[in-house]
């Protein structure tokens, strides 16, 4: 028998309803799990009597016939959605002790479809970051490996305990949240399937705000399906977030035809950026010919904003964040370092509070908003947000979706980057354009770097089409056959035909 | 910016080196009346225990959203519509940052660039009955931030949240006011305007309505003087007092040769000075920014016409209509429709009867009671229809007018009707002539010296014979048919 922390989802979900085995077998495998991975640094909190607790209940549901849709089922949640009663610390220094007197909108729908909670997941400190270097509570380390070298590398960022969490099998599924790759590129760099919904899609109340026009969650899986099946219970509707969309949350997995004929895909000519990768480049040819070869179309199509994204995105984040972190203040909750005046209070609060990263995009954030800079800086860069939109805009009109690959490089060791913040942002130059147009995108894990680590590729659809992304996301995975795992624990990689062999 | 010069001399400012005009500019900040804060669910009455109005959202707890008040919208609207502003179909919510333990966000909520109501106009009703036209420049809706209680403890400040979030309009007038006196008649008829529509109570002691006051001098036409705002004054009084006292100020330093800072002050009423708050350079660069969790807030036609179809008729319209419909004076007209219930008091007296007659009975004894008592109109001692049949009795001869004072007093003790207590304490007046005739007679016959000194030419006399004749019949003597009787008997 496969192992239960072997499972997908889906797998999961119908082993509960053939009564294989029960949610409390299935959760206590999984606190197993997660105790095992805690050099990883995957979760802030860990939830074991919560997570069995739940189980229990879901259990006695199962047994009454009334299991929802994610009934029994072992979660992670990253640790910047808000749990009632639940240490939530955005990765924070700041947030010391804070435990929310409420639930944010989409746990409490996955808590509501039956998920069961095995606990908070490390990000990068307010979800600033690429690398999960950027949180107090450490680095998070990728479960992957390069070949030959036992150095341990990031699992990217922001929502890098999730991905961790997802590959090491220690959870069945997670959320993340994306506000300019926080989703796609830990899911490329860790090979697991992460989408970022159209911005409105999932309810952002709940959620500890990085930038708000920008910021989405989704789910973080270990397939196309099982992603499908997630995000149906996270989206929907929300009357407590203005930016929430009134549309319906069609089943996403309906989706998953595995037909593509005829679909036009978008190859964008401006991705091709300078210094990437031969083997990125590669991958990224070998999924357009598994989408040619499906029966879809490749189009080549220009996003000429392609390049002033990223200026964009760290101008406008910033600025959004700078605002949204002045109630980190020392006067209601987590940490504060008293002074000798309430000035005094807050510098040293937000001084000791705050991490480099963070304190960097305040300052930049708050210059850019600065009498003399605003128009200069913030305006400017609505501006060409706009013209982004209007980019992707354009070419959805002659095509259905658009590929690209997740990030221009394979996960990085621990450290790298650090002193190099601008080679750093670098990693979501490919994501961070469908933040700005409030697009959705899904990483699917598509194949392994010369030294054995797992590469994405990416879908990106138009607004609220998440089904065409799904169901492109589901050839990609069917025709790619990742299922390569990262070795357990200090053991040599598995390659890919070995991985094949053992399951 | 250019201000046309004051025409009026009266309004101009004696300095020692000749005369300076003064320009004011008002903000008011008006509390919304609505059940539940401007982006969240939670109570927004005044004088509730500290901190027992807060939800997660106003105290700005992690990953708190606001979802817009659409009462609020309504009163903004509503607000806007009467004062025959411009409504903007599409406005936009800003952030405006600074830090202060009493703004939860670190940012307040307010509309900067794109306000919900742009130009409009308040028409003055000065006290000499004439009336000037003040430009308003927008209406926008923003949020109040909490209340710093530094008088609580020693060594420490509380923080009372209940105020962060209340749904605020603030009311920007151009700066088309010219002395002090303007200042408090623009406060009051805002004041009256936002009271008949129901969207703010215009307590300013209660803090629900608040002013800041824009002060500058200038030689009679010459260009604008630097301002300072005089900020959070909360008395029509204090208005009017801090307007003066800084214009004075300000002339003195120009007059000594020096020049005004661009500052923000705040008045003292205890010594009657402003003192300054902070510098223009230590202002705060507020970052404005569109606030990225609200939409931009979109009006459809229909929304504004449903709420343009239910205002009420508003003071100027009902002054309007007073003056053409009852004869009264633009000054009587003024004060009668100045609050809706005083104006409706004042129609239903009089309704059918002498309007002049009402509105002097109104405006006299009724004001002058309820200002003794100090009562507010809905709860006057004497209802309308009564103050009615104590008109009635005075038109149908029942009583004169001088009896229907002490009857009116008798009312307001015992708060019976005016025809009980006619009939109880006989106070019908006298209009039978033959008794009046006798009544005389008695009095010519008792002073039959005034008698000759009267008709020997001392006209003034007559006076002492019609007292003595009211004497006589205890005052029930009908006024008129007494002086016509008189006067024949002693041309007799």
């Amino acid at each position: 028998m496969t192992a239960l922390t072997d499972l997908t989802l889906v797998e999961a979900r119908d082993g509960l309803d053939r009564k294989s085995f029960s949610a409390k077998e299935l959760t206590e495998a999984h606190i197993r799990a997660v105790e095992a991975i805690r050099p990883l640094n995957a979760f802030i909190t860990e939830t074991p009597d919560k997570a069995l607790a739940m189980a229990v209940e879901s259990d006695a549901r199962l047994a009454r016939g009334e299991g929802g849709a994610l009934e029994g089922l072992p979660l992670g949640i990253k640790d910047l959605f808000c749990t009632r009663d639940v240490l939530t610390t955005a990765g924070s220094h700041i947030l010391d002790g804070f435990r929310p007197p409420y639930e944010s909108t989409v746990t409490t729908k996955l808590w509501a479809a039956g998920g069961v909670c095995l606990g908070k997941l490390n990000m990068d400190e307010f979800a600033m970051g690429s690398s999960n270097m950027t949180s107090y509570y450490g680095p998070v380390e990728n479960p992957w490996r390069r070949d030959g070298d036992n150095r341990p590398l990031v699992p990217g960022g922001s929502s890098g305990g999730s991905a961790a969490a997802v590959a090491a099998h220690a959870v069945l599924a997670a959320t993340g949240t994306d506000t300019g790759g926080s989703i796609r590129q830990p899911a490329g760099f860790c090979g697991i399937v992460g989408i970022k919904p159209t911005y409105g899609r999932c309810s952002r109340w709940g959620i500890i705000a990085f930038a708000s026009s920008l910021d989405q969650a989704g789910p973080m899986t270990r397939t196309v399906r099982d992603a499908a099946l997630m995000l149906t219970v996270m989206a929907g509707h929300d009357p407590k977030d203005s930016t929430s969309a009134t549309l319906a949350v069609p089943d996403f997995q309906a989706a998953l035809t595995g037909d593509v004929r005829g679909l036009r895909v978008g190859i964008p000519r401006e991705y091709r950026i300078d210094g990437m990768p031969a083997e990125i480049d590669a991958l990224w040819q070998q999924g357009i010919d598994w989408l040619k070869a499906a029966g879809a179309e490749p189009v080549e199509i220009s996003l000429p904003m392609t390049p002033h994204a990223l200026a964009t995105y760290y101008i406008i984040a910033p600025a959004e964040a700078s605002a949204n972190l002045a109630r980190y203040d020392g006067v209601r909750f987590g940490l504060r370092v008293d002074g000798k005046s309430l000035d005094e209070m807050y510098e040293n609060t937000r001084a000791a509070g705050f991490g480099a990263e963070v304190k960097r995009r305040v300052m930049i954030g708050t210059y850019v908003l600065s009498a003399g800079y605003y128009d200069a800086y913030y305006i400017k860069a609505q501006r060409v947000r706009a013209l982004i939109a209007q980019d992707f805009d354009r070419a959805f009109e002659t095509v259905d979706c658009i590929l690209t690959p997740t990030a221009p490089s394979a996960a990085f060791a621990l450290g790298e980057k650090m002193d190099d913040p601008l080679a750093m942002y670098l990693n979501d130059v490919f994501t961070v354009p469908v933040n700005l147009a409030g697009l959705p995108g899904i990483s699917v894990p598509a194949g392994l770097s010369a030294d054995g680590l797992p590469l994405g590729l990416q879908v990106i659809g138009r607004a609220f089409d998440e089904a065409t992304v799904f169901r492109v996301a589901g050839v990609l995975e069917q025709a790619a056959g990742f299922t390569a795992r990262p070795r357990p624990n200090g053991m040599a990689p598995l390659t890919k035909s070995a991985a094949q062999g053992a399951l | 910016m250019t201000i046309d010069t004051v025409t009026d001399s009266s309004l101009l400012l004696e300095g020692k080196t000749g005369a300076w005009e003064l320009i004011v500019g008002l903000e008011v900040h008006a509390q919304i009346i609505s059940k539940s804060k401007l982006f969240s669910g939670a109570a927004a009455d005044f004088g509730a225990e500290p901190n027992s109005q807060v939800s997660p959202v106003d105290a700005g707890f992690p990953g708190m959203l606001p979802v817009i008040n659409e009462v609020c919208v309504e009163q903004a609207v509503r607000t806007g519509l009467g004062l025959e502003a411009e409504i903007h179909r599409v406005s936009m919510f800003d952030r405006k940052n600074y830090f202060y333990a009493d703004l939860p966000n670190g940012y307040q909520i307010s509309q900067f660039k794109d306000p919900i109501v742009g130009k409009g106009r308040l028409v003055l009703d000065m006290p000499d009955g004439s009336s000037r036209t003040v430009g308003i420049t927008r209406l926008h809706l923003e949020q109040d931030a909490g209340k710093s209680l530094h008088d609580q403890h020693p060594t420490m400040t509380f923080v009372d949240l209940n105020r962060a979030g209340v749904p605020l309009m603030e009311i920007v007038s151009e700066p088309d006011l010219r002395s002090a006196e303007e200042a408090g008649a623009y406060l009051k008829k805002l004041r009256s305007i936002l009271r008949y529509l129901g969207s703010c109570d215009g307590n300013m002691e209660e803090g629900s309505m608040r002013c800041d006051c824009n002060v500058s001098v200038r030689r009679v036409g010459a260009p604008l003087g630097t301002r300072c705002e005089i900020k959070n004054v909360n008395s029509i009084r204090y208005v009017m007092q801090s307007i003066e006292v800084e214009a004075y100020r300000q002339i003195e330093i120009l007059e000594g040769g020096g020049t005004i800072k661009q500052e923000t002050r705040l008045y003292d009423p205890g010594r009657g000075v402003t003192r300054s708050m902070r510098s223009k350079e230590e202002a705060h660069d507020y970052r404005y920014f569109p606030d990225p969790d609200l939409l931009p807030l979109v009006l459809e036609d229909g929304f504004v016409e449903r709420i343009r179809q239910s205002l009420p008729e508003l003071p100027d319209a009902k002054k309007t209509r007073f003056i053409a419909d009852y004869k009264l004076s633009p000054y009587d007209a003024g004060v009668l429709v100045a609050e809706q219930a005083s104006a409706e008091y004042f129609e239903s007296v009089a309704r059918g009867r002498d309007a002049k007659l009402a509105a002097n009975w109104v405006m006299g004894d009724l004001f002058g009671v309820l200002n003794r008592l100090g009562l507010s109109i809905d709860r006057s001692p004497i209802s309308a229809a009564a103050l009615g049949g104590l008109i009635d009795l005075i038109a149908d001869q029942t009583i004169s007018g001088k009896i229907a004072k002490d009857v009116f007093a008798a009312m307001v003790e015992t708060g019976r009707d005016a025809a009980s207590l006619v009939e109880e304490r006989g106070l019908r007046q006298v209009t039978d002539g033959g008794a009046i005739e006798q009544a005389i007679d008695g009095v010519l016959a008792a002073h039959g010296d005034k008698v000759a000194e009267f008709r020997s030419g001392k006209d003034k006399l007559f006076g002492f014979f019609v007292g003595q004749v009211m004497k006589a019949t205890e005052g029930k003597a009908n006024p008129a048919l007494l002086n016509d009787l008189l006067r024949r008997k002693l041309a007799g």
